[in-house]
């Protein structure tokens, strides 16, 4: 039987990387792996965010170079995507839904509420470097609101003391 | 004996992980060796999740929603002989909420494991593919006509109208892209698909590919879905070992980066091209210049996931499902304030009263109905007056409303219509692909007019001021973010007049 998915397995796609160290040989390697694919930019900067956890601008001229872009092109999609982060983030990322369906769920309140706690607000990451927060709009978790996604992981119903608890266990690990 | 727990996003949300690993425990401390452990897709029944399954000689027995904590009780109460217990729901398949639904998309989602393709083959999996390799390409796309289906993305146009200009244009190479962008609020079929049957999926697209002669297809997901993603990507390597996937069509799985806008079809295309997600003019369709300049079909996911069934069971099969131009089911997403949020896969024509009462069972919170918002972001608001509007694509546009993708998101006597109108324009302006000006700045000032209508400023002429910016948008957008954010906004005026005549502190 395969289990897919593992309570604690850690998922890539977001993550803050275990060494986020900007390194060019380290970026080289991964580039290098997807530099033939058609439309190569997009899983570049993916892979390049799951290893670093940000987008080091110092990608822009290897990512140009592979790929055969200007700067500027690079560059430009870059700022263009919500995901990718031009700064290494916090150890955690915590995700809240605030679209309408968690809206109606009152959503509102809980970025008030996570707000307050991290004194921290929407997009910006806390002083201790533990936590970034950000918005999304929408998680597909739409049945069970007011919803978030730390590290990669969902939660749904999310009161105000689920969300404690996700933010104490996360600064404890 | 088999036991399900699914690893639906959804039911991991509140703990599916957890309760799967006290059943296995629970399974080796009892030393039982016959007992497998089955990670399902959801039956999409979320107040009920974590939903687990026994299965038994009457068949599958249900309970839920089950804690870690209750396992062992469960156990010790018989539940692998699906005896009684305070979280029994009985036979899955007799729930009134399953039983009253018409599952043809869904016909596997829950049912099987969503990574076994000998699971999916024995419960009628690649059946549709076979007939359609039967066919030719002009049979493909005629009998894709002839079943009604229309387009589950959002714009409802006819699939098989589409195909017959991709067969119809001569090129070296066409695409199939699945769009699997789902931004709308109040949506996650097609995370459900992607989760919980996959190769449902791909044997869609691979039959479109037959179609209209494609020999590559991308499934575009939205970064907010890892765990659709990595299942996505797993059933495609799958599907390839076993040679459902290969030289004759192949698909590649590409994830979004954050971008509401990327769910527009040709910014999407953009964006798997490797640039910024802004809209093409058209002409040229990507139907006929599409992906890397060629022709390419682009569909959303549930559209493709129902093409497999409709050559299954034939056209007519299909068509019987539904009303006027709306035909087969729609995949209804229940979502918001509702006790029973959850999937409901219905025939076109349920009305929204039914949809919102019948299965929803009212707000969760339990105070009054207010508004719903149909068909995500860019949908109106319609209060109780228009519940009985049935879901059907030409009811819902003579109402001035959407059905988008389904996605039914209900709000209680606490909304406040004046603030969703505000979020509809603040959304437009942070999701604006920045190419026409309306859309990138007239979607700001609407925020601020909004603003100063709230706080009572030259109400009268600030309203008209407001309407004005909504008829600049609808004129003045290449596509329909900037082009549909009146709807939300002047549904929310029409219809709640009064949360925009109230002074707030
Ligand atoms: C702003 C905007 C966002 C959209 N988002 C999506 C989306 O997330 N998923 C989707 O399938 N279609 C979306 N669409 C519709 C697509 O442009 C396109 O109509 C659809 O993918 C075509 O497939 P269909 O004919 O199967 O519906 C969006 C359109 C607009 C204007
Ligand atoms: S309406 Fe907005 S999102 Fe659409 S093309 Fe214009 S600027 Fe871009």
């Amino acid at each position: 039987m395969e289990l897919p998915r593992i309570e604690g397995e850690r998922d890539n796609i977001f993550l803050t990387s275990s060494n986020p160290t900007w390194d060019p040989a380290r970026a080289l390697v991964r580039i290098r792996e997807l530099q033939t694919l058609p439309g190569a930019l997009l899983p570049i900067l993916h892979a390049l965010q799951e290893e670093f956890g940000y987008v080091d601008d110092a990608a822009i001229p290897l990512v140009s170079q592979a790929l055969n872009l200007s700067h500027a092109e690079v560059h430009g999609v870059i700022t263009f995507y919500h995901d990718f982060h031009r700064e290494p983030g916090g150890r955690h990322l915590l995700q809240i839904c605030r679209a309408e369906s968690c809206q109606s769920m009152g959503c509102n309140a809980l970025v008030r509420h996570v707000e307050n706690k991290l004194a921290a607000k929407l997009g910006e990451t806390t002083a201790d470097g533990a936590f970034t927060l950000k918005p999304v709009y929408c998680l597909g978790n739409c049945a069970l609101s007011p919803a978030v996604m730390l590290d990669g992981k969902p939660y749904g119903r999310v009161s105000e003391e689920v969300v404690d608890f996700l933010i104490d266990s996360a600064r404890r690990m | 004996m088999r036991i399900y727990v699914p690893c639906d996003s959804s039911a991991l949300s509140v703990g599916a992980d957890a309760v799967a690993r006290a059943i296995m425990a629970e399974i080796s401390s009892r030393g039982l060796s016959d007992v497998t452990v089955i990670r399902n897709g959801s039956r999409g029944l979320f107040w009920l999740e974590p939903l687990v399954e026994v299965e038994t000689a009457r068949g599958r027995v249900a309970y839920g929603p089950v804690t870690p904590g209750v396992v062992v009780e469960l156990f010790d109460a018989g539940m692998l002989e699906g005896k009684p217990h305070g979280l029994c729901l009985g036979l899955t398949e007799e729930i009134p909420y399953l039983k009253r639904q018409e599952r043809l998309t869904f016909a596997r989602c829950g049912i099987t494991d969503p990574l076994s393709l000998s699971d999916y083959i024995a419960h009628g999996g690649y059946q549709g593919l076979k007939r359609a390799r039967t066919m030719t390409p002009e049979a493909i796309v005629e009998e894709t006509v002839q079943s009604g289906l229309r387009g589950r993305g959002g714009a409802g146009f006819p699939t098989g109208i589409k195909w017959r200009t991709v067969l119809k244009t001569p090129a070296s190479q066409k695409y199939i892209v699945c769009n699997a962008d789902e931004g709308d609020s109040g949506t996650y079929a097609d995370r459900m698909i992607m989760e919980g049957d996959p190769f449902v999926l791909i044997e869609g697209m691979t039959i479109a590919g037959l179609a209209v002669g494609a020999t590559q297809g991308y499934v575009y997901i939205r970064s907010e879905y890892p765990h659709g993603f990595r299942t996505m990507r797993r059933a495609v390597e799958i599907a390839r070992e076993a040679g459902y996937l290969g030289p004759d069509f192949d698909i590649d799985i590409r994830l979004g980066a954050g971008a509401y806008i990327c769910g527009e079809e040709t910014s999407l295309l953009e964006s798997l091209e490797g640039k910024r997600g802004q809209v093409r003019p058209r002409p040229p369709l990507p139907a006929v210049e599409g992906l890397f300049g060629k022709p390419t079909v682009v569909n959303n996911l549930i559209s493709l996931a129902t093409v497999p069934i409709i050559f299954d069971r034939g056209a007519q099969f299909y068509r019987d499902f539904g009303m006027g131009r709306s035909r087969g089911t729609l995949t209804i997403q229940l979502a918001g304030n509702l006790k029973y949020a959850g999937l409901v896969e219905k025939a076109f024509g349920l009305t929204l009263r039914e949809a919102i009462y019948d299965f929803g069972g009212g707000t969760r919170t339990g105070r009054p109905f207010r508004a719903v918002q149909v068909g995500g972001p860019l949908g109106a608001y319609f209060p109780e007056a228009l519940l009985d509007t049935p879901l059907d694509y030409e009811a819902f546009a003579e109402k001035k409303g959407l059905i988008g993708h389904g996605g039914v998101v209900v709000f209680d006597d606490t909304v406040d219509l004046a603030e969703q109108a505000r979020f509809a324009m603040e959304f437009c302006a942070i999701e604006s692909c920045g190419k026409c000006t309306p859309c990138r700045i007239g979607s700001t000032r609407g925020v601020e007019v909004i603003d100063r209508i709230v706080a009572g400023q030259d109400r009268a002429r600030n309203l008209e001021l407001l309407n004005d910016l909504c008829e600049t948008l609808l004129d003045g957008s290449l596509c329909a973010l900037g082009g549909l954010t009146p709807f939300p906004v002047q549904s929310a005026v029409h219809h709640f007049p009064e949360d925009f005549a109230k002074l707030k502190v």
